[in-house]
């Protein structure tokens, strides 16, 4: 199923998801506003990965929260993250990582800044919203446009700075490493497939 | 790439440790797939039939439950403290909506399933659920490699958490401490060269040679940039 380097890659990106969402990382109001950019986890693994190894390393990372590790943002963990009102989310970021990473490799070998943005755009949000915030209506009892206004309000400004941020961070990644998704190193080197960095 | 220098033990980023509490309760010595399966009952019930006699029960539950594992109140209350939020708003919403009761049985049965899960995890050690899942894995093809993942990745987090710390202070010595980006890049790079050795060192130790070998791209021309 997946080789050595494979596996290897899995377990950073999980690991890289768990560190995200430590306090520190992005703190423009000191650390005791708890912001953090975990959701940047999901993205980048699907943008520089491929669906394939993005969506384990997704499944990976909300293993180890269920075994009992405290790797959520905010020092959540365990089981009870998959039965909150939340739970919709963290299923999504599974959803999610795949939609982006099958979206970008849909056009290889062309990889450009604006389709990997749009792909983390439609996954990192779109599908993660979707899968969210009907969960977060069930769980609440609330009705649909209730909960979509309250997740949109209170997520949607962060989410958009993550999917510029993980845009730039994925092309830098994919000019440090251009072997990383089969297929696009045959035109990495080409001017114009890539954006000055 | 900025960042290089000795390596100092992570001062914001800190590895986690689980959240099991110790104990010697009949919670605590119960087996771990026992837990799981009673967790998943009781869930499912509760969100099923979601009345208030289910809910009264489920209390109930909660309260045996945590004094039996003799769980500190400080620690209960952490569980559900990440639902506050949604409490407050919950409330008053649901029983100006739909009535005191409904707003009753939807906040206690969403308070009941996070405590009652939260007490499963607080009663296990994350070694032994680590252990159970690798157990469970075993069974599916391809899960005994999920598992070594698992382990990588644990260990992934104490190697990740090092790389942020220093490309926080190359970035703070930039004079770039607002940009996320300046952050987030070189810890994802540095976090792939990681890999590749990770991977090689995998490789030598065997973990390819049962698979049949696909002409992968990037066998042979593995170099290692940067």
């Amino acid at each position: 199923m997946f080789k050595a380097r494979d596996a290897a890659l899995i377990a950073m990106f999980a690991a890289l998801t768990a560190v995200l969402g430590l306090p520190g990382a992005l703190s423009p109001f000191g650390a005791s506003v708890p912001i953090t950019l975990q959701s940047l986890g999901p993205m980048l693994a699907g943008a520089i990965l491929g669906w394939k190894r993005a969506t384990a390393s997704a499944i990976v990372f909300l293993l180890l929260v269920a075994i009992g590790l405290p790797l959520l943002a905010g020092g959540r963990g365990g089981l009870g993250v998959f039965v909150g009102p939340s739970a919709g989310y963290l299923f999504g970021w599974i959803a999610g990582t795949a939609v982006i990473g099958a979206l970008v490799q849909a056009r290889l070998p062309r990889f450009t800044w604006w389709w990997t943005a749009v792909s983390i755009l439609i996954g990192g949000i779109g599908v993660v919203y979707l899968l969210g915030v009907p969960v977060l209506a069930m769980v609440t009892k609330t009705d649909g446009l209730m909960a979509t206004a309250a997740a949109a309000a209170v997520y949607l400004p962060g989410d958009l700075v993550k999917v510029v941020i993980a845009t730039t961070v994925a092309v830098g990644v994919h000019r440090a490493y251009p072997d990383l998704l089969p297929g696009l190193r045959a035109r990495v080197s080409q001017p114009g497939s890539l954006p000055p960095a | 790439m900025a960042g290089r220098g000795r390596v100092r033990p992570p001062a914001v980023w800190s590895i986690p440790v689980g959240i099991y509490h110790p104990g010697s309760s009949v919670l605590h010595r119960l087996p771990v797939g026992a837990k799981l399966v009673a967790l998943l009952v009781t869930t499912s019930m509760l969100v099923l039939l979601r009345s208030g006699a289910v809910v009264l029960a489920g209390a109930l539950i909660v309260v045996a439950g945590y004094a039996l594992a003799r769980i500190p109140p400080r620690l209960a209350l952490a569980q559900a403290w990440p639902l506050r939020w949604f409490v407050l708003i919950l409330i008053p919403t649901q029983a100006w909506l739909a009535g005191w009761q409904t707003a009753a049985v939807v906040v206690g049965t969403m308070l009941i399933t996070v405590l009652l899960a939260g007490l499963v995890t607080l009663t296990t050690r994350t070694a032994d659920l680590l252990a159970w899942t690798d157990r469970a894995l075993g069974r599916l093809p391809g899960g005994a490699m999920i598992s070594l993942i698992l382990v990588l990745a644990i260990r992934a987090i104490a190697v990740l958490s090092v790389l942020l710390q220093q490309a926080h202070e190359a970035r703070m010595a930039r004079g770039m401490q607002w940009s996320a980006r300046a952050l987030v890049t070189p810890v994802v790079i540095r976090s792939i060269g990681y890999a590749h050795g990770l991977g090689e060192a995998l490789m030598a130790r065997g973990l390819d040679d049962d698979a049949p070998d696909p002409p992968a791209a990037g066998r042979g021309r593995r170099v290692r940039r940067g």
